[in-house]
């Protein structure tokens, strides 16, 4: 990732240039949406659950505060260090603290959206700290030297004969064959050795349980475990809005989460961790710390409207379903967070300044909003977002970035046009006498026609046409 | 920081006051209505479970050791990471024959016995505290006796599934043992043998977990 | 939606991009009702829903607009709408829109009376349409909003069924977006080229000689898109589709 601004424009036209990439996503979308329908072929059983998880949900939003100190007392009483950072810079500086302070060498992380979030890995390395992520895709992106590409599935851009090609590039010994049996078994023997090895195995949370005070993580291959168990320290990093009331709120997220995301009833794997190893246990880490992080989420909860961004369980079904990602892909919107949640919640994290383009990269067709488990209305943020681009009301970092005279005057004159009946009038029938002759040159116009015909304006409109019938107007 | 601490709590119950949020109420009828009947649990729980590569064994409780040392000689596992001091580990250890298969007792701490938990020892075997029917899940309760990497390390994993604790779902058997009360280190369900579709959505078995698991069902 | 007993006279709402470039499909919609007895009245004052500056961030502006449609609709009388993006914006997003607003009462009175058409002809007047027209083959595009704002989903393929000599065989991806989304189409035209690319290939794996969708953005969009590939298939309106068919034209 370089310094530059995220031209999402830009990023979007590579991707679609790549017809490799659009290949790779058009089939891996239409996969998943099919195994996610199949799960939830029974309507009543989803709504029914689907109600349950949103409910969940919203409870534990409704008393945040109090989750959140009541999941500090009982990690605390259960030995599990707490720490709180309210930027990324705190989150990372709390990592180093405990690293520098174990002498620890080589971390193996299990796949954290939250950490790329604090860009951590980047971090560690420039600390001479060696960080290697175990979970395959992850792995992989970390071996090709870009981002994940999907929230679930990191390496979901690159198809087998990539990957094979990467492994010989990258790992000692390996031989090129397009085979994935193989080139999971390489990965498995080179990271064994790393997770017998680490002196710290960091992971994300993808529920912490206030009542028991139990982080629960669920997976597939079991690096996850590894990273939780092997190494003498463990460092779990959440955003604060993970937390659940009590253990009983986990089903219906279990239920929900690897149905809508991969099509799967349940993970190979799900960990729940309550604590460090206890006297006379033989194994588990003998540290475990929880960092909670902020990083922008606070102010997200802030705005009664804007705080349903809060819902998601990072389940990844909305980019498997949207339109515009299946298209360019992961890589092109340049943010831990692509597709739709991407674009709800990245700008509200870093700001309309520099993000302003993400809702706006949407044709607000619903699909996400059909198939996400916990009901964020994900639409509706997006719209709302795109108001607080050009009239903000001071809910949304950098509010108003995108406010542009030239725009506004645009739908004034839209608007006094069609606010007033003989205006309206007016202006269709020279569109209905003149529009046709319109250069394809023209902006808008250039853009549209670059794929499709000029649209053609009727000769007469529909008032016309209804007049002349004698159609009643009252 | 206890700043960022007080500062983060402050701005949440401050902001949330302002406008609080009212949820529904969680109905748990949903899933509560997902039931099988008892001889359909355990015929649902191998179905999904095999459909994932998971293995499994029949025995009795008076022959379960010796099914599984003839499984463990006919497919060439030399060594067998146990739990010496549950019954089930001194059930195993009583009387068994190690020509083709070694016994290795658990009993000390992993740093002891890493380079041989993660070179050289080929199976583990540990307990199970039911199984849940709607996934095909195996509730494993690693305890000091058990320890968590049995089920982890080896690159095969046996399971023991007595049939008197079968659930409908992780709801259900979560509430009739009471796990809320009191949670121990660590608790896992698990579903198969390790896996991943990270490649190109083709899925591999074996990734970082056990490649094989293998549940030995023991009837009464 | 739940039906309501079949009224004597509804008003009509033809929307802005029906007015300037489906004018015949707007006025087929029409004398469909009126085959079905009923008195329809077109305010000649209407104009557009407002959903354009709405979806653009500029809700003041979407709310004058709207604001002027408001008492064209005097009374109790459905609206029939021959667009779901429209009908969506009218029934789902004017309460949102006039939320605190002085006639918030009235918009909310005028919302809870919009209609799709398609929705109208098979929920409340049950039609029977008889086909006279020669054999065809069609596909049908389902647009985002008419599926998922006002949940019309299998009502336009009911109307198509029921038409003796139209196979109708569906789109291997029915329900994605075909990448108009109002102004998206002009700022992320590439992306939009894309999708709409993926649909007319879509609808070309079918072998249909029509693509029907009851959604003039999405019309536009589509044929617009078809004709500059020279493709076989042409676009239509459902309601001019249907009334060719009556007529054996």
């Amino acid at each position: 990732m370089d310094g530059n601004a995220p031209d999402f424009v830009a990023a979007s036209r590579a991707a679609l240039a790549d017809p490799q990439l659009r290949g790779n996503f058009r089939r891996a979308m239409d996969g998943l949406m099919g195994k996610r329908a199949a799960q939830f072929a029974d309507a009543g059983e989803w709504t029914g659950v689907r109600a349950l998880a949103a409910s969940v949900r919203l409870r534990a939003l409704s008393k945040l505060p109090e989750l959140l100190e009541k999941l500090e007392e009982n990690c605390t009483r259960n030995g599990i260090t707490v720490h709180w950072a309210a930027t990324t810079e705190e989150a990372n500086g709390i990592a180093l603290d405990i690293l520098h302070r174990v002498d620890a060498r080589l971390v193996v992380k299990g796949k954290s959206m939250v950490t790329e979030e604090m860009h951590l890995n980047a971090v560690l390395e420039k600390n001479g700290i060696e960080v290697l992520e175990s979970d395959l895709g992850e792995y992989i992106v970390q071996l090709d030297g870009t981002m994940p590409s999907h929230i679930i599935m990191p390496a979901i851009h690159l198809n087998t004969k990539q990957i094979a090609h990467l492994f010989k590039r990258k790992i000692k010994d390996a031989e090129s064959r397009e085979d994935a049996a193989y080139l999971t078994d390489l990965a498995r023997r080179v990271l064994r050795a790393k997770f017998q090895a680490a002196d710290v195995g960091m992971s994300g949370v993808n529920a912490a349980v206030a009542e028991t005070g139990t982080l629960c993580l669920i997976e597939n291959e079991g690096n996850g475990r590894m990273c939780t168990t092997v190494p003498p320290v463990h460092i779990a990093f959440m955003g604060l809005e993970k937390v659940v009331e009590n253990l009983e709120d986990v089903p219906p997220v279990i239920s929900l989460l690897p149905r809508s995301a991969t099509g799967q009833p349940i993970t190979t794997y799900v960990n729940m961790i309550s604590g460090p190893r206890k006297d006379g246990e033989k194994d588990g880490p003998r540290e475990v710390h929880l960092v909670i992080l902020d990083n922008g989420r606070s102010s997200i909860y802030a705005d009664p409207e804007l705080r349903d961004t809060l819902r998601c369980i990072r389940c990844g079904a909305c980019m498997n379903h949207c339109p515009v990602y299946t298209k360019v892909g992961g890589h092109a919107y340049e943010a831990p967070y692509p597709g739709p949640i991407g674009k709800i919640l990245v700008p509200q994290i870093e700001g309309l300044e520099k993000r302003g383009a993400m809702p706006h990269a949407c044709t607000m067709c619903n699909a996400c909003v059909e198939i996400c488990p916990v009901k964020i209305p994900i639409v509706e943020i997006m719209g709302r977002l795109r108001v607080e681009a050009v009239k903000p009301r001071g809910a949304v970092k950098d509010g108003g970035a995108k406010a542009s005279r030239a725009e506004a005057m645009v739908w004034s004159g839209w608007a006094a046009m069609n606010a007033s009946p003989t205006a309206y009038r007016v202006a269709t029938l020279a569109m209905s006498k003149l529009g046709n002759a319109a250069p394809s040159s023209l902006p808008m116009l250039k853009e549209w026609t670059s794929v499709r015909t000029k649209p053609r304006f009727a000769g007469r409109t529909l008032h016309d046409l209804a007049r002349a019938k004698g159609i009643p107007d009252v | 920081m206890s700043d960022a601490r007080n500062s983060i709590l402050t701005k949440l119950r401050t902001t949330r006051d302002a406008h609080p949020l009212i949820p529904p109420a969680s109905d748990f009828a949903p899933i509560e209505a997902k039931q099988w009947a008892k001889e359909e649990r355990l015929p649902r729980i191998r179905r999904l479970m095999e459909a994932v590569h998971t293995e499994f064994l029949d025995a009795t409780d008076a022959d379960w050791p010796e099914v599984l040392r003839e499984f463990l000689a006919s497919e060439g596992v030399g060594s067998l990471i146990y739990a010496p001091a549950t019954d089930a580990g001194k059930r195993l250890a009583e009387g068994w024959d190690a020509a083709s298969t070694a016994l290795i007792p658990y009993d000390r701490p992993l740093e002891d016995l890493k380079p041989r938990l993660f070179d050289t020892i080929e199976a583990g075997l540990t307990t199970s505290r039911g199984a849940i029917a709607e996934t095909g899940s195996l509730i494993l309760w690693p305890t000091a006796a058990e320890p968590r990497t049995l089920s982890l390390v080896p690159h095969i994993h046996i399971a023991l599934l007595r049939t008197d604790a079968l659930y409908d779902t992780f709801l259900q058997a979560m509430r009739e043992q009471g796990w809320a009360q009191a949670m121990p280190t660590n608790v896992l369900l698990v579903s198969g043998p390790s896996k991943t579709a990270d490649i190109e959505q083709t899925l591999a078995y074996g990734v970082h977990g056990p490649k094989r698991l293998v549940v030995l069902v023991v009837h009464p | 939606m739940s039906a309501i007993p079949k009224p004597d006279r509804v008003y009509y709402f033809g929307t802005c991009l029906v007015d300037l470039f489906f004018p015949d499909a707007g006025m087929a919609g029409i004398e469909l009702l009126q085959s079905q007895g009923l008195t329809v009245v077109f305010p000649q004052g209407q104009s557009c829903c407002g959903q354009p500056a709405y979806n653009s961030g500029y809700r003041a502006d979407a709310l004058k607009v709207a604001r002027a449609q408001l008492d064209l609709f005097p009374g109790d009388d459905p609206i029939v709408v021959p667009s779901g993006s429209c009908a969506g914006m009218m029934k789902k997003h004017w309460p949102d829109l006039f939320h605190g607003e002085p006639d918030e009462a009235k918009a909310v009175q005028v919302a809870a009376r919009v209609w799709e058409l398609t929705q109208f002809l098979v929920h409340v007047l049950d039609v029977r349409l008889t086909d006279k027209g020669e054999p065809v083959r069609v596909t049908w595009h389902a647009s985002c909003h008419a599926q998922r704002e006002m949940g019309v989903v299998e009502e336009p393929k009911a109307l198509l069924r029921q038409l003796a000599n139209v196979e109708l065989v569906e789109l291997k991806r029915e329900k994605e977006c075909c990448g108009f989304g109002g102004t998206f189409a002009v700022r992320h035209p590439e992306i939009s080229a894309a999708m709409v690319g993926d649909k007319v290939a879509d609808i070309e794996g079918t072998g249909a000689a029509r693509v029907v969708s009851g959604d003039c953005g999405c019309l536009l969009n589509i044929t617009g898109a078809l004709e500059a590939g020279a493709k076989a298939a042409r676009g239509q309106h459902i309601a001019q589709f249907l009334k060719e068919r009556i007529h054996g034209r």
